[in-house]
Parts: C-alpha cells; structure tokens; sequence
C-alpha cells in the first residue's frame, strides 16, 4: 500500500512540474520575447554563456523596443541546448512554442543546423552569432548570421600560418562528428593545399581526454603548426599537455579559442597560441568599459564569463546581434516572427565588430577581415597581432 | 634507436593511462566478485573525486587537499552503498543495478549543476606535475610514476586480501554468499569494505589522471570508467590480477592505435576487443567458470 502511495505520490509531482512550466509561458500582451539559443553546459559551454552574457548586457542597456508607435518590453527567453545536436531540437521547440519573435543563436555550428527544422517549421527567424560553418545557412531563407564563415577564416589561418611562419606542413587535428571543427579543419586544409602547403590529418572522438599521443604523432610528422578547430574544453586538455611534451610548433585556431579557457590553460605555460576572431578587446573602448562593469557588478555573470572580466569576442558579437535583432523588429513593425524574417534581408547595423550587412543569398553578414591575436603566457591576456585578409 | 625515440611517448601514455584505468577496474572486478553487481556509479566517483579535488585545492594546500579527497571519496563510495544498494540487498539483481545506474546519473547531474557545465581546471600537484625527460621523451612525471604506484597499491591488494582477517573474509562471501554468512561472517561490513577499497583506489586514480589530463567536467567518469570496466571484463571480471592485465593492455593497444594514425578507430578497437575477447573466452583471461547469468 505504501509503494502504491509513493506511486501516486511521484506520478501527480511529474504531472505539477508539467503544468507549471506550462503555466510560465503565458505573458503579458506588450511584451516582445527574443528567444537565445545557447549552450549552457557540455563541450561549449564556456562560450555559450560568454555569448549569452552578451546579449543580456545589451538587454540591459536597452530593455525596450519602439514598434510600430507602441512601447515593447523585451523578454530575453534564455534555452540550454547543452551543446547537444540531439538535445538541442527540444530546447528550439521550447523556444517556438514560447512564441518567440526572433532568435539569436547558437554558438557552435551543430546545434545551429540541428535546430533550423524546428525554427523553419515554428515559422521563426533565427540569427547565428558566432556559427561560422555555411551549412548553417545555406539553402533556406529563415537562418541569418552576423558573423564571417569557415570558407574565409580556414583561408585566413592558412594564409597566416605561411605568411609568419613559412608552414610547409600542418598537422590538423578535428573532432569527429563536430561540424564546425570538421568544417573548419576541411577549409583551413583546402587553403593550405592550394598554397603548397602538405597536411597530416587526424580525428579524435567525443569523450576523449588523452591527447599525448596525437601531439607525439605532430611532432613525429615535423609539421611546422598544429591546427586544433575544437571546442575551448578541449583545447585547454591539448594546451596542457603540449606544454607538457614540450611541443614547439604555434598552436593555431578558430574562434571558438578567442576565449579566457584558454588564457588560463596556457598561463605559465611555454606554448604558443594564435586564434582568428571576430572583435579585439579595445576595438571600441566605451564597450569594453560598459561590458567590464556589467561582469564585474553581478558574481552570477562573473562566473559564466570564466571568473575574470576578459571580454570574449562572442560577447561583443551578442550585443550586436541583440541590437540588430531589434533593428529588425522596428524594420517589421510588428512582433510578427514572419514579418521580422522578411525585414531581416533588409537589415543594416553598424555595430562594436563592425558593420552588419546580410547579402541576398543565403543571410550571411559580409565580412572580408578576421582580428589575429595570440596568447600572452605571462601575463594572460590576448596581444592583438593584426589584421589578416585573404589573397 | 631513432625508431624507438619516436615511439616511446606512445607505449608511456599507454602503460601510464592503463595503469589508471587498472585502479578503476579493480573498484569494478570486487564489488562483481562478491555482490555480482555492476557498479555503474562508480566511473562517477573517480569524476567526483576529481571535483572534490578541484574545490579543495582553491582552498587548501595541497598536501592537506589530497588526504581530504582520499576520505572524501571513500566515505562517498560508503554512503553510495548504504543507501542505494544495501536497501536491494534481497531485491532481484536487476533492481540493484537500475539503481546503481540512477546513482550515476544522479552524481553526473548533481556535477553539473555545481560546475555549470563549464570545465573544471585540475590543480597541478607539485613533484608529480612536474615534466620530465624520459630516454628523450618529454612527459609529465605522473606518466611514470602510475604503472609503479598502480603495481605497488595492487600487490599490498592481493596482501590483504590473501593473508588477513577481512581478506579471507572477502574471499569466502565472493565463494559463496549466503553460506558465508551463516558461517558468521558480517557480510555488511565485508561488502563496505569492499567498496571503501574501490572508491580508495578510484580516488587514487583520478589523482592520477586528471594530473595528466587537467579538465574535469560531469562526463568526466564515463569513458574512464567504460574503459575500466572493459578491461575488468577483459581480466575475467571477479580477477584482480585479470583486471589489472587487461586494463594496461587496453591502454597500450589504444594508444598504438593512435601512434599507427587510425586515430578515428582508437576506441571502435578497444570495444571490438572485447566482442572479440568474449566470443573466443566466455569468462575472460582470468575468469572463472561459473555459469551464473549477469
């Protein structure tokens, strides 16, 4: 009778949590919500919530949006795909069921494409940040992005890494079954290729900690850079375990890197580090200055920016996307998600990583220039190398 | 000689990585042995030993962090044992080990939400974190010190197990359970210290491993803790010295794998190891011939 009891008992609290979260997504009418998705845990965690940390900064500057002559409030409507490409969908549908506007995400190129059905189907527009692989966008109409992609950053690194360092040979190490690293890695080897360059491949699988054995096989492969387009989780495990085997060759990457992970992965360590990226810290002082005070003033957002106040490229990149999202609002005049992705083409912003302009192809932002920086062991900063084109 | 430079770094991340997953595979191969249970948790304890690990040393120093994390853990595997799997004592096999499977899941979320998902940064313990040049390889000096500590720990193991009180005790109960315990012999506390010894040994090797490997995240357990887990099956689960054997040949052979550049398969090949390892030898190198079902 007791277990019976205990039975009930569990199968009415499962029922209460349903109908409570149910509950939470009734809202008041001249609210208009921006759905961001991001991860919050697994392998990119890091740089979801920096992203995140972004956009909330600029939610807190302008909380309200002027549509059509009415005064909105803007909800920031926050989901955790947990960097998952099979859990993502579920955190997308919460979003379209929410009755979101317009979404900003996801940091990580997989999740992006995981979740495009889901936003396609709901009817809602959605912005990529930081997601730099093409398939993200490519063939549909309701996935924007702001950021440059994997096409053009590959090129820029291959191009770096012979232009500063005369690689004749890199060594490419990708995770298997990540679009992004695998993307990136293709590209970045397409370029190198086209350039003479010759290049070692090899693949490591998720759940993977023990990277000695690929750096011995780099070094026994006399490549003259090590090529690593993985997560920031991963990337400290690599950092460390160079330093270890006292590995020589520069450590170059995307810019997923562009992250304070690996400023502390590498402090104090003798390895060299040299990540393409979106925004220099510094590149637009009055940012910097309202972005160091926000980290600072909360120790909830302190922590979910890695414990310091570094600003990661993805911030910058989140505020702007918040404010381009609103430029679309007020350009649609309406919260009408379908009337926002046909504004969305139209779009212009000038924002703190420069301007924001989509072309009429595919919604990708136009972009012809990545920030090159590379990590100072002593003092655990980034040190702005330069500005890097491609030939 | 050239040949043997270039390769080396291969064989010492192998012996030193199955030396850590030996530690983890006995916690498995004792607690089979006599409760016929798999302890799914118990990945999960190395990944929480880790943590405690993580916290502590923010804190403390060093040398008083690690015997906290040692008692830590320990009492950690105790509590584990007493209100999840003591309770099913007389419950059906499969009840015990669903329930061994939630208290994974429980301690890999409960992780989760303390960390926030982000990456932990392991301390580097002074001495052992230290680099050192092995015949002209570069390495961390926990590389080297794992396979001696990991034989050492093993043989005071078989010690106490063959020449004391507990021990003989531990044997009898893994002969026969219930027999054993009409004999007299406090079963509760054979099988408590059967898991303070595993969650010990756990403890031990996560020290170990996130020395050389330094991010500690909630999944953290579950591939060290598979692996283990193979290579116990490997041993002939319910084998000691098996489970050892066949955690450092799964180490070596993964990391050979790596060396010969089918990296894509380095994990592919350790499972298919042991279809193939169950097929040819039902019960393992070492196991013993019983036909009870699992």
């Amino acid at each position: 009778m007791k277990k019976k009891a205990l039975s009930v008992l569990m199968t009415a609290a499962i029922a209460a949590a349903t109908v409570v979260g149910t509950a939470a997504s009734a809202f008041a009418a001249d609210t208009v919500k921006i759905g961001v998705y991001e991860p919050a845990s697994g392998d990119n965690g890091a740089g979801g919530k920096q992203e995140t940390l972004g956009i909330q900064y600029a939610n807190s500057l302008t909380p309200t949006v002027e549509i059509d002559g009415t005064e909105y409030n803007v909800e920031l409507d926050i989901v955790d795909n947990e960097s998952s490409t099979d859990k993502g969908p579920s955190a997308a549908s919460t979003l379209v069921s929410d009755g979101v506007s317009i979404v900003l995400g996801s940091y990580g190129s997989g999740v992006s494409i995981a979740a495009s059905d889901i936003f396609k189907d709901g009817g809602v527009p959605a912005m990529g940040v930081t997601c730099t692989n093409p398939q993200v966008t490519q063939g549909n109409t309701h996935y924007f992005r702001i950021c440059f992609l994997d096409p053009f950053q590959g090129t820029v690194l291959a191009n770096f890494a012979q232009d500063n360092f005369e690689a004749k040979k890199a060594y490419i190490l990708t995770k298997l079954g990540d679009d992004y690293s695998a993307g990136l890695g293709h590209y970045f080897k397409k370029a190198f290729e086209e350039l003479g360059g010759e290049v070692v491949e090899e693949t490591f699988p998720d759940g993977n900690s023990d990277f000695t054995s690929y750096i011995t096989s780099a070094k026994n492969a006399e490549a003259d850079v090590f090529f690593a387009p993985v997560s920031t989780e991963a990337a400290a495990l690599i950092i460390e375990q160079a330093a270890a085997q006292g590995m020589e060759m520069p450590l170059l990457a995307g810019d997923t890197w562009d992250s304070n992970v690996i400023l502390n992965a590498a402090k104090g360590k003798d390895v060299q580090i040299y990540v393409t990226t979106f925004y220099q810290e510094g590149g637009n002082p009055e940012f910097d200055e309202g972005m160091k005070e926000y980290v600072n003033s909360d120790s909830t957002a302190k922590a979910n920016n890695g414990g310091d106040d570094t600003i990661a490229a993805v911030s910058a990149m989140g505020f702007d996307a918040y404010y381009v999202a609103l430029e679309a609002l007020k350009a649609a005049g309406s919260p009408d998600p379908a009337k926002v992705n046909e504004a969305l083409w139209d779009v212009t912003y000038e924002g703190v990583c420069g301007k924001v302009e989509f072309d009429d192809e595919n919604g990708d932002a136009i972009r012809d220039t990545a920030y090159v920086k590379t990590a100072n062991t002593e003092t655990g900063a980034w040190d702005f190398v330069g500005e890097q084109g491609v030939k | 000689m050239e040949w043997f430079s270039r390769n080396l770094p291969y064989l010492l991340a192998g012996i030193s990585v199955g030396g850590q997953y030996a530690l983890i595979a006995i916690g498995y191969t004792m607690v089979y042995g006599i409760l016929r249970l798999i302890n799914f948790a118990h990945g999960d304890i190395f990944m929480v030993a880790g943590l405690i690990m993580v916290y502590l040393s923010a804190s403390l120093p060093v040398y008083v962090a690690i015997p906290i994390v040692l008692v830590a853990t320990v009492v950690i595997g105790f509590l584990v044992e007493r209100v999840a799997y003591k309770p099913l004592r007389q419950a059906p096999r499969m009840s015990i080990m669903i329930s061994a499977i939630g208290v994974s899941y429980l301690l890999q979320n409960l992780a989760l939400y303390i960390t926030g998902g982000l990456a932990q940064q392991y301390p580097s313990i002074p001495w052992i974190s230290d680099t050192i040049q092995v015949f002209g390889a570069t390495t961390k000096r926990v590389t080297v010190i794992t396979p001696v500590l990991t034989i050492v720990l093993v043989i005071a193991l078989v010690i106490l197990i063959k020449h004391t009180k507990i021990g003989m005790a531990m044997r009898a109960a893994s002969k026969d359970f219930e027999t054993s315990q009409l004999m007299g012999i406090k079963i509760n506390s054979v099988i408590s210290m059967t898991f303070i010894i595993g969650s010990f040994l756990a403890a031990v090797a996560s020290l170990l491993y996130f020395s050389n490997y330094t991010g500690v995240v909630p999944t953290s357990g579950a591939m060290p803790g598979l692996k283990a887990f193979v290579a116990a099956v490997f041993g002939g689960i319910g084998s000691i010295p098996g489970a050892v054997i066949g955690a450092f040949i799964i180490g070596i052979c993964e990391n050979i794998i790596k060396g010969m550049g089918l990296t894509t398969f380095s994990d592919a090949f350790t499972f298919a190891l042991l279809i193939v390892i169950l097929i040819a030898k039902p019960t393992g190198l070492f196991g013993e011939k019983a036909t009870d079902k699992v």
